[in-house]
């Protein structure tokens, strides 16, 4: 990780980080906010525009009702009031991709207000706690265009603008400064961006901008009162540097301190090629957006029956499912949050579990066997060779005991190396399972034969060496031994 | 606010920048008396008590007949219409290269 410049660990303990958070999201509705032009990512540039979104005089905005409901759910999703009659209002600002010269928004009458989420953290102990992050407002707003500033001919003097996106609908969530690490602001980003996946008011892929995050970050002497002034960090668009933009930031100010400084409100860029910050703006005035009510549109009223109808729609969220399943399927957290990393996976886990004898079973081979070979042959979930009814079919045989743990790899091994479902594969394969008890004990004889030293072992009160004896004979049966037998027929043998 | 005092030359100066105009010296006093007189205009309102008068940005709702919309009634239902032909947008443009629009180079003020 970069840093502003070399501060010792003694200085930086001095101070006091505070963070909040800004997040833009667009939502994955079919049009865009106020006019019916197709919101979607990307597309011929220019081709995704009529009067409206091109800010020609005279046209008039409208807007999609299906905005209003994924921001109300959104909303609800994160412990949001709903505000019955918000209002919109012109953010006032001059940019080309800007086209009628101000954004509409929502200013002092958002859609909603005092939500929160929770979030993994740490006291100041070091022990882990769960910290409530306060969410100060959701509100409603449109996207800009996109202004293409390299890779022309004449870039050295000119800006491309494709207006695509403009217009497309955005919620705003705002968060207390109630952050105080850039690991509290990961696990922030991360929770919110699940909850967001959830309610499917988003795709929330930063890597198309449609989540973008702008952190707002000052520094105090700790037990100070009062906040520091605070500098907007912006363009910080992608996991991966949310946490060292937000340090950088963090020991930029408290260096400038440190030198006598003092720290100016203003907004700095990220660059993530670099590891640092710049000041976007040399004016500290820079800001005046001239805010006041839009006059094209009436006050949006969101009825108290209105309201319940769209909660409707309101999933179980990602901690509580977490919670339940370790209830109802014996997971352990890890699994359980890995299992619920997306809606999708986790009802397919679910459907696909409840129909096997052991869900934790369906769990843990999904979780070792499958992941391990995905990742070895690099492919994404949606690209295994095997399904979830393939996976109950291999749970349940290890859980009668048909298959041992051995032929279970080998027989998904074939399955991916085949591209061909576990069922497809058992059926073809077959193992040959030994189950007859004189089979297993002629050769568990054999092994003890073999290994008198561990016998004596054993019979001394070594229990746990009877495992050896199991891993012998499974080898001796080259895998073939039924595992449920075996395990008896060796207990029995070696306490005979 | 009234008469010649309410809106210095500063004030015109600072509302010049936020709308990215450059005034001559000749124009700045020039703005500076039409935008007390349209000031001075609108002052005649505060003689009137608005104290028991809801603030109102807009008109649609009283065309409607003050009726409320608690349902999203009057809202646009999410429905694809056809965008604009891009050479008809194009025709009208500035400057383009027939994709995009083309304008000065964009530097921060």
């Amino acid at each position: 990780m970069s840093t502003a410049t070399a501060l010792s660990p003694e200085i930086l303990a001095k101070y006091q980080p505070v963070i909040g958070l800004e997040v833009h999201v667009q939502l994955l509705t079919e049009t865009k906010a106020f006019c019916g032009c197709v919101n979607r990512y990307g597309g011929e540039p220019n081709t995704h525009v009529c009067p409206t979104c091109l800010g020609l005089p005279g046209a008039l905005p409208v807007l999609n009702r299906q905005a209003v409901e994924y921001a109300v759910l959104a909303a609800k999703s994160i412990n949001c009031e709903i505000r019955e009659t918000s209002v919109f209002a012109r953010k006032n600002y001059f940019y080309p991709d800007s086209p009628k010269g101000y954004q509409i928004s929502q200013f002092d009458k958002p859609v909603a207000e005092n939500g929160w989420i929770e979030v993994p953290a740490f006291d100041e102990s070091g022990a882990p706690i769960t910290k409530r992050i306060g969410i100060t407002r959701l509100h409603m707003e449109e996207d800009a265009g996109k202004s293409i500033h390299d890779g022309f001919a004449d870039s050295i003097n000119r800006t491309y603008i494709d207006l695509n996106r403009c217009g497309t609908p955005l919620v705003e969530i705002v968060s207390e400064p109630d952050l105080r690490t850039p690991d509290e602001v990961f696990e922030y980003l991360t929770r919110l961006k699940e909850i967001l996946l959830y309610t499917g008011v988003s795709d929330c892929n930063m890597e198309e901008g449609s989540l973008r995050c702008d952190a707002n970050v000052s520094v105090m002497l700790k037990g100070a009162k009062e906040f520091g002034t605070k500098a907007e960090v912006k363009n910080v668009n992608s996991f991966r540097f949310i946490r060292s933009a937000v340090q950088y930031e963090i020991e930029r100010q408290i260096g400038v301190i440190e030198e006598g400084g003092r720290v100016v409100q203003e907004s700095r860029l990220w660059n993530s090629g670099e590891g640092r910050t710049y000041s976007m703006r040399s004016k500290e005035q820079a800001h005046d957006y001239r805010y006041f009510p839009e006059p094209d549109l009436p006050p949006l009223v969101v009825g108290a029956e209105w309201q319940a109808e769209i909660f409707k729609a309101l999933p179980e969220l990602p901690e509580a499912r977490r919670a339940r399943m370790i209830e109802e399927f014996g997971l352990n957290e890890q699994d359980a949050a890995t299992i619920t990393a997306t809606r999708d996976f986790a009802d397919r886990f679910e459907v696909a579990a409840k129909k096997a004898k052991s869900p934790k079973r369906v769990a843990s081979i999904l979780l070792s066997e499958i992941t391990m070979r995905l990742r070895a042959a690099e492919l994404s979930d949606e690209q295994s060779p095997v399904s979830l009814d393939g996976i109950v079919l291999a749970a349940d045989l290890m859980e009668d005991g048909t298959i041992s743990s051995k032929q279970l790899k080998q027989l998904l091994d074939s399955s991916f190396a085949e591209n061909k479902d576990f069922p497809e594969i058992y059926e073809r394969d077959k193992p040959q399972q030994i189950s007859d008890a004189g089979a297993i004990e002629q050769m568990i004889d054999e092994v003890i034969a073999a290994n008198p030293k561990q016998v004596e072992q054993y019979r001394g009160g070594k229990k746990t060496v009877a495992a050896f004896f199991v891993g012998q004979v499974m080898r001796l049966s080259k895998g073939q031994a039924n595992p449920a037998m075996l395990n008896e027929l060796v207990t029995k043998k070696l306490d005979s | 606010m009234s008469g010649q005092s309410g809106v210095t030359i500063e004030d015109v100066r600072r509302v010049a920048e936020l709308a990215n105009l450059e005034l001559t010296p000749e124009e700045e006093p020039r703005m500076q008396r039409d935008l007390n007189a349209i000031l001075g205009h609108i002052a005649e309102l505060n003689e009137l008590n608005t104290s028991d008068v809801p603030p109102m940005a807009q008109v649609g709702e009283m065309l409607d007949g003050n009726a409320v919309h608690t349902h999203g009634e009057t809202l646009r239902a999410d429905l694809v219409q056809p965008s604009v032909d891009r050479a008809a947008v194009m025709a009208s443009a500035p400057e383009t290269d027939g994709r995009f629009f083309k304008v000065p180079k964009v530097i921060e003020r």
